[in-house]
């Protein structure tokens, strides 16, 4: 699994005390780095049911009202065999932004038709330095710096698209493109269908959406949500360096309109990746740690919380199966399904808002498809449905903790 | 080009008649100059000059491609009336002029994208009427597979992009496609049609913006028709000059009911985006049908101010007066014309109802693009492949 820079085990093996044990009363302030686990309080992101999200209480997860299980501390017996999709015979290290722009310029080298527009992608170098360096080497027609027009310039890119070049739309921030939503709506996904099949748009919009570091509400959207209906176009998240650069291929690649999901807080992961070309497929989900008790679906940056949850779970005993879903449309439902088959528990974690997020379509795609393979209903954990606030504090309790996700599969596995 | 497909029809025109008369309806090239009704008014550039040179085989194709556009949109009117078209269904009659001039100034390769009011500049561009008519009543043969309707008409080995609902969403698309005529150095140009209401889209000023900074062969064309569905002009925006409104992009003010000042403008604007960039092109038109079919079209207007205009300007009769006035047809002749263009219309019509509606199958083709790579099915999908194509 990528290292991560922030100190991975910060509280992965601190003591967790029983959870019946909050007290909404004192809440220790959690620390800064989004990756620790707090070891005092718990704020329950969500439920699958929508029931009583009470701040702080212990009601939500007495939902069943059934006896809280106490951990043995076992060692773990299975060595994290976390699946690695890196072959480290002969790679390079690098960043995840690195990982972006190797594979835009390796794509962009292959093919005259491949351009970039965006806001201060070229000579700026791209305010995620994903596009460093691409302006100089390519040109001004090929590396677009755009005004600040995001509707103009996402139209743009559909309507050079319906002639064959295969621009890249970069949304500064993800949140800027609901500018462009009706571009990207109605245009961008339903002209295949409203011509007959005569045009097609092979365009990549892509950007960093997520919660930040207290970027502000306005900064912190997860447009997944929002974009999921929209019939034709595909989306996948990257999480990796490795799965980075081959989405960014093969979405390039894809005569369908493909939605690149990054996250701003990922693009400093580093990984060795293969030396050799190669792409990742659009609609496959990866298999991030094969396990036997439940499946944790996650995807983006959630992955790195769950798999810090994980590290804990495996102390106390549970052995999670672990996929980070990547396509979120249209959702690999046979990977996901084979899982589902084999655990017979299912939890989401995800960094959309409850309300209407991937995660809801989700639980219901696995409810209508493997209904008769899960043992117990599905659970979805995800962000608060406010806007994300600034301060440090607050923010991160929108967003699901490591702890919350031990907690649940604590509480799923009885 | 246009020009070249009328040659063909004008040999139709002179079979029926063969047996009728004695005299020779002239077909040759001999040049014609015409005068355009009234000057352009210019803004940040010279106005090209009002005598327009045409031939009289392009007079004739005038008429008869306006008179089969008139008819058509008239026909249409009636199927929407019986119920055989459905949803919003916008008409063209009164506007041909600028379907017609503008096709006769360009090429195919010259892309044209326009927003619903689409039927006319689809016929120009090299649709057939078959194809309309399926299309309006969903059926299979149309031209988008019956699957886009009235709003959705497309045909890409004309360079027409459609066909689009949104108002004002098409001039960011055209921008785009000049953008790609300039990447790969077509000497080619986008014709972007939006009308007076969809002026006053902000994204309309973006796109202008950036066509302008990069210098894109992208021709904005407004149609303006003074009255944005039931708003009149005067009640829409501040400043009614369109043509002006590109500030540092220079404009043109064009009667639109007269073809041949159509087509001298985008003549004169083609030949300027070519070398200096974008360019705004107003046309002063008018529609004798409402907004839509829904739309009565007389509750913010007057009868008497559509007659007036379909007395005084009708871009038909104008052409009628000088293919009369230049001796090149009869008055009879003509209207033997117009029977023949009805009774084309009619069997396209019959044709297209004999059409099948699409299969319940075709409700899935098309929302991707599929057999590329790799492919995504349900819970029971046997294999994944990732694959380098």
């Amino acid at each position: 699994m990528s290292a991560i820079l922030q100190g991975a085990g910060a509280g992965a093996a601190a003591a967790l005390t029983p959870f019946n044990s909050i007290d909404s009363n004192k809440f220790v302030a959690p620390s800064r780095s989004s990756l620790s686990v707090r070891s005092k309080s718990y704020i329950v992101a969500g439920s699958d049911d929508g029931t009583n999200k009470s701040f702080g209480s212990s009601s939500l997860i007495a939902r069943r009202s059934q006896p809280l299980m106490i951990p043995n501390a076992v060692t773990a017996t299975k060595a994290d065999t976390a699946a690695s999709s890196t072959s480290l015979k002969s790679g390079h290290e690098l960043l995840l932004y690195e990982a972006l722009q190797e594979g835009l310029e390796e794509e962009m080298d292959r093919d005259p038709h491949v351009c970039v527009m965006g806001e201060d992608v070229g000579h700026y170098g791209g305010s995620y330095k994903v596009t460093k360096g691409l302006a100089d080497k390519f040109g001004d027609l090929r590396v677009l710096d755009t005004p600040i027009c995001e509707n103009a310039f996402t139209g743009m890119g559909i309507g050079a698209a319906m002639t064959g070049l295969r621009p890249i739309i970069e949304g500064m921030n993800m949140g800027f493109l609901l500018l462009a939503f009706n571009q990207i709506s109605n245009n961008c996904g339903m002209l295949h269908y409203t011509s007959g099949g005569q045009f097609t748009i092979p365009v990549v919009i892509r950007g960093p959406g997520g919660v930040g570091r207290q970027l502000g509400a306005e900064h912190s959207q997860r447009l997944e949500s929002y974009f999921q209906s929209i019939p034709g176009i595909q989306m996948v998240a990257c999480s990796t360096p490795y799965n980075a650069k081959g989405l960014m291929k093969a979405a390039i690649r894809s005569e369908n309109p493909v939605i690149l999901f990054e996250h701003v807080l990922l693009y400093n992961l580093k990984e060795s990746i293969p030396d050799e070309e190669y792409i990742c497929n659009l609609e496959e989900a990866e298999m991030v740690r094969p396990g036997e008790h439940i499946t944790i679906l996650t995807y983006s940056r959630m992955r790195y919380h769950v798999m810090q949850a994980a590290k804990t779970l495996v102390n106390k005993g549970y052995d999670p199966e672990v996929i980070d879903i990547r396509s979120l449309k249209p959702f690999d439902l046979h990977t996901i399904g084979n899982s589902v088959k084999k655990t017979h528990r299912v939890l989401i974690v995800e960094e959309c808002m409850r309300t209407g997020g991937i995660g809801a379509s989700l639980t219901a795609a696995i409810n209508e498809n493997f209904h008769d393979y899960l043992d117990a209903p599905v659970m979805c954990l995800s962000s608060q449905d406010v806007p994300t606030p600034y301060a440090g504090t607050l923010e991160e309790w929108t967003v699901v903790q490591p702890a919350q996700i031990v907690t649940a599969v604590e509480q799923l596995c009885q | 080009m246009a020009l070249s497909r009328i040659s063909s029809r004008s040999n139709g025109i002179t079979r029926p008649f063969s047996a009728a008369f004695n005299r020779f309806i002239s077909t040759d090239s001999t040049p014609i100059t015409i005068e355009t009704s009234l000057p352009f008014t210019a803004h940040l550039c010279d106005p090209p000059s009002r005598s327009v040179e045409s031939s009289s085989q392009e007079l004739l194709d005038f008429f008869r491609t306006m008179a089969l556009m008139r008819r058509m949109e008239i026909a249409a009117d009636s199927l929407y009336k019986a119920k055989l078209i459905r949803g919003f269904c916008h008409l063209y009659d009164g506007q041909e002029a600028v379907a017609i001039g503008m096709e006769a100034a360009i090429t195919k390769k010259d892309a044209i994208i326009t927003a619903y009011r689409d039927h006319c500049i689809f016929l120009g561009r090299g649709g057939s009427l078959h194809e309309v008519f399926s299309e309006l009543m969903g059926r299979q043969a149309g031209c988008s597979k019956g699957k886009g309707g009235s709003m959705h008409f497309y045909k890409k080995d004309s360079s027409f992009y459609g066909g689009h609902g949104i108002v004002g969403a098409q001039v960011p698309l055209g921008c785009g496609i000049a953008f790609a005529q300039k990447y790969n150095k077509e000497e080619a140009v986008t014709f972007a049609l939006y009308g007076d209401g969809a002026a006053n889209q902000g994204q309309l000023f973006e796109a202008l913006n950036i066509s302008a900074l990069w210098d894109l062969p992208a021709i904005l064309v407004c149609e303006n028709n003074h009255y944005g569905m039931g708003t009149a002009e005067w009640r829409a925006a501040k400043s009614p000059s369109y043509y002006k409104r590109g500030d540092y992009v220079p404009g043109l003010k064009v009667d639109g009911m007269d073809a041949f000042a159509v087509k001298q403008a985008c003549k004169f604007a083609k030949d300027h985006a070519l070398e200096k960039g974008p360019i705004i092109l107003e046309m002063d038109t008018y529609r004798y049908h409402g907004h839509s079919m829904s739309d009565p079209g007389s509750t913010y207007r007057t009868r008497d101010e559509i007659s007036g205009v379909r007395q005084e300007r009708d871009p038909i009769e104008r052409i009628k007066k000088l293919v009369l006035s230049h001796d090149l047809a009869t008055e009879k002749e003509l209207k033997d014309m117009e029977k023949e263009i009805r009774k084309e219309v009619d069997d396209a019509i019959a044709k297209a109802k004999d059409c099948p509606m699409p299969e319940p199958s075709e409700l899935f083709t098309n929302v991707y693009v599929k057999g590329f790579g790799t492919e995504s099915f349900g819970p029971d999908r046997k294999e994944v492949k990732a694959a380098l194509p």
